[in-house]
């Protein structure tokens, strides 16, 4: 039985920037790096000394307390230099891209004739693990669960988001074998969910084996977390595991081909970006080659990701592990005269969910927004304005506050299970107060992961 | 704007941490940050934020009370003039320039003292937290005035504020953490502490009591003050409770005292705002103003002025069916017209902080408020407005609806869990 969605809530917010169909060739990086910080609440335990060589498909890190999992290099080549932070923590893992790769060739995977678990050990030691995440908590997933569904998201809402429609397109056979492989990981189903707004590839709409579901509205319908409230909502106690389309595709690439082929195709994006477009990259790729030459201004904020979510990353810093966008938009790290840009201003360049700002006369005028935190952190005020951002059946604020005063029976109570920080974005938006609202709802996440599974 | 802009760079070290002037940071906070939205960028989370802060909000009510606030002005300068001159009739629209005059005269000391001890008071505690003040009595210190009667003395402003600001706001953490109304909390403090100059036939009129102390010395002014009064429409309408009615000094029946009541305080001249009151409530039409701009804008929710409103009326309805004395048979509109009830739903119920947070609780929050609000009036001889108590009441009783409607959704998501 395939459900058919329709939200009311949510907020599409307009940028300049997104990025034309056309794909640009980038050569291969010299570095790539894989950070254990894209793997919350990951303790790596190092598996390659600083020097070795390495080839693709070979562990080079694994979780600590969960030692089946995996993580593996991208590429041949050499472990350049393990990156510290604080308290020694692992930051970037570094690795010089030799100049031969091998990722055509290779014989399939019958995935057919696998059980389940066959299936798992074969994702596990290959690396594609990481790939799936649990809600709850939304982190990498516990493979010693069996989840109650799989959900994958036909389509990503955010601003200036890839569309999966062109990035997927005639990838149908690797989508399908990825399809394949996840239903075999639970007795549940696969729920598959496409954007009711518009028609979709036919890499999505001709794809077996899963329930495919539609949802229309604003942002964040294309949210996993809004889609698996909307379809099969989690309980507590209950797993549900999902995975990027695009991962999809990563993982029935691997069962096709026995290799671990890293490709992505990702959107360069954003107001800063001469010429917005799409390219094919490897995971955890140096973005500086990709940068060049693309810059329109000097003081800009590079995102691995977009820029309700994404991570702030130095110009030549790397592509996160679950990225499928770089998004350059401005710093706003200048001050602004009340009356003509601040507070009292006619305020035509911000873009607000409020009638404050006359962005409702704008029509689908696009923004050329920056990342001024435009105003000064508050207690809460204003009541009633995250609600119409947030289209799950929760209270967001009050959510919010049970989190920030650590109160577990009351997170549990308002529907922690259900969400994810991704999920709080828009809230982070709209909200007066200023607050750091995803840090927030991870905080109470975690809390919950320590005390409550 | 750039040399302002050098100024404020300029001068950042000397209140920065280990500056010269580092314990007068809160006070360079405050101005720089009025002229200038900070060089404030995302470090976590979403890295581009809302146009949307709170200064924005809170001068939007500002704005939103300008309207009641020039009427009250004009109303405070008739009434103040109507007294001079003996004459209650006076023309409303006749004399312009000194009613404003005389209107400004009362008023403005009024906004002065209020923000003045207010914002000190804030600053105090502010100076304490290290940071800049928070905007929430920009709006706390233009309410106050309009609340209060014309010929309050500007002392008592002074003193309700700063008990409003203290005790009801920095002692449970300052803007965004009351749990009463600010605005309502200085008034209810001078109601109860002062009853005789906020309530009664004699404040309402800016120098009434002086002339009326006169009148006992002199024939001449007893003579021009014979039959004046300085009733409100509410201190006419609350004296039908009394077992006697009557008009001119003779006892009449039920019904004469309503017409008496109506032809004195028409439902026009209540609409438009021709009638002694506090400062800002007189006029629904003003009010009105400032709510579409609320509304229009967001701040305000339609929920609770609308079942505010609501609740109000069907009390009335109820009221005129129970029947029994004049002012239960006074017509339902009438309440919404008169006293604090419109400024008291638009500008007081509103308040976001003490009302109910959640769309259902907005709903039954306002609606209560209003039924209550007519329910003190009409049946409470001692408390001629009930809107300022009903709404108090509300604000204590607002954690507790919200308490209940959250549940009902916690109830729906156990629910699933059991069935699932």
């Amino acid at each position: 039985m395939s459900k058919t969605v329709k939200l009311r809530k949510g907020l599409d917010i307009r940028l300049v920037g997104v990025a034309n169909k056309v794909k640009t060739d980038v050569p291969m990086p010299k570095v790539v790096s894989i950070k254990p910080t894209d793997f919350h609440g990951l303790t790596p335990k190092m598996l390659v000394k600083e020097g070795e060589a390495v080839t693709a498909g070979q562990p080079i890190f694994q979780d600590k307390y969960e030692e089946v999992i995996k993580y593996v290099s991208p590429v041949n080549g050499t472990l350049k230099a393990i990156v510290r932070g604080a308290k020694r923590r692992i930051m970037e893992v570094q690795i010089d891209v030799a100049e031969t790769q091998d990722f055509d060739g290779g014989s399939a995977i019958d995935v057919a004739g696998m059980s389940g678990e066959q299936v798992k050990e074969t994702m596990l030691s290959a690396g594609l693990w990481p790939f799936v995440k649990q809600r709850p908590i939304d982190v990498v997933a516990d493979p010693n669960q069996t989840p109650k569904a799989i959900f994958i998201s036909a389509f990503d809402s955010a601003p200036l988001a890839p569309d999966f429609d062109f990035v997927l397109h005639g990838k149908n056979k690797e989508f399908q074998a990825g399809l394949d492989a996840l239903a075999k990981l639970t007795e549940g189903k696969v729920h598959l969910t496409l954007n009711g707004k518009m028609p979709a590839d036919a890499t999505f709409t001709e794809a077996k084996g899963a329930q495919i579901n539609k949802i229309s509205g604003k942002h964040p319908a294309g949210n996993v977390g809004t889609q698996i409230h909307h379809i099969d909502p989690i309980n507590k106690g209950e797993f549900v595991w999902v995975v990027n389309a695009q991962d999809v595709a990563i993982i029935g690439r691997y069962f096709l081909s026995g290799k671990f082929i890293p490709k992505r195709t990702i959107a360069l994006t954003g107001s800063e970006v001469k010429d917005p477009n799409y390219m094919d990259v490897i995971i955890g790729t140096n973005v500086a080659d990709i940068l060049k030459d693309r810059i329109t201004s000097d003081n800009v904020r590079v995102i691995s990701g977009n820029v309700l979510t994404g991570e702030k990353i130095e110009a030549d810093g790397f592509l996160g592990f679950y990225d499928n966008q770089i998004t350059v938009i401005p710093e706003g790290d200048e001050y602004k005269f009340i009356l003509t840009k601040g507070w009292l201003g006619p305020g035509f360049d911000k873009f607000s969910n409020s009638r404050l700002f006359p962005t409702f006369l704008t029509g689908n005028k696009k923004f050329r927004l920056d990342t001024n935190l435009n105003g000064e952190e508050r207690a809460f005020v204003v009541t009633g304005e995250l609600e119409k951002v947030f289209p799950f059946d929760i209270y967001p604020m009050q959510l919010v506050k049970a989190a920030i005063t650590d109160d577990i029976d009351n997170m549990e109570a308002l529907g922690i299970y259900e969400v994810a920080p991704e999920d709080f974005a828009l809230c982070e938006y709209v909200c007066t107060t200023k607050i750091n609202i995803q840090d927030k709802i991870r905080n109470g996440l975690d809390l919950i992961q320590e005390e409550c599974m | 704007m750039k040399f302002l802009e050098k100024i404020v760079k300029k001068n950042a070290p000397k209140f920065a941490k280990g500056g010269k002037l580092e314990k007068w940071y809160p006070l360079y906070e405050t101005l720089s940050t009025f002229a200038f939205t900070p060089n404030h960028t995302t470090k976590r989370g979403a890295h581009i934020r809302d146009g949307v802060d709170l200064k924005r909000t809170m001068m939007t009510v500002i704005i939103a009370l300008i309207p009641a606030l020039l009427f009250g002005i004009y109303n405070a300068g008739h009434w103040d003039l109507a007294v001079e001159l003996g004459n209650r009739d006076l023309p409303f629209w006749a004399d312009q320039g000194e009613k404003i005059f005389r209107g400004l005269m009362i008023v403005l000391p009024m906004i002065v003292v209020s923000y003045g001890v207010g914002l000190g008071m804030e600053f105090i505690f502010a100076m304490r937290a290290g940071h800049g003040l928070h905007e929430g009595f920009l709006v706390s210190g233009m309410l106050i005035p309009l609340i209060m009667p014309a010929d309050v003395p500007l002392w008592m402003v002074g003193v309700a504020t700063a008990f409003a600001v203290v005790i009801g706001k920095e002692i449970f953490g300052g803007t965004g953490m009351n749990i009463l109304n600010i605005a309502l909390t200085a008034r209810a403090f001078l109601f109860f502490a002062y009853p005789t100059s906020m309530s009664g036939d004699k404040v309402w009129m800016s120098g009434l009591e002086d002339k009326q102390a006169l009148a006992e010395k002199s024939d001449a002014v007893a003579q021009q003050m014979d039959g004046f009064s300085g009733a409100t429409a509410l201190g006419d309408a609350a004296s039908f409770m009394s077992d006697k009615m009557t008009v001119a000094g003779t006892e009449v029946t039920s019904d004469a005292a309503v017409s008496a009541f109506e032809s004195t305080y028409s439902q026009m001249d209540a609409f438009i705002g021709m009638i002694p009151g506090s400062i800002g409530e007189t006029s629904v039409i003003a009010i009105l103003i400032g709510a579409a701009l609320l509304l229009f804008t967001g701040v305000g929710s339609l929920r609770i002025m609308a079942s505010f409103f609501a609740g109000g009326w069907l009390m009335g309805v109820v009221l005129n069916a129970v029947g029994g004395n004049p002012y239960f048979d006074l017509a339902a509109e009438y309440h919404l017209l008169i006293g604090g009830f419109a400024f008291g739903a638009v500008f007081m119920a509103t308040d976001p902080v003490t009302a109910a947070q959640t769309g259902v609780g907005k709903l039954i929050y306002g609606f209560f408020g209003g039924v209550i609000a007519i329910l003190i009036r009409v049946l409470n001889p001692a408390y001629p407005e009930g809107v300022m108590l009903a709404i108090l009441f509300m604000n204590v009783m607002a954690p507790i609806i919200d308490h209940y409607v959250i549940q009902a959704n916690v109830k729906r998501r156990m629910k699933r869990l059991k069935t699932a």
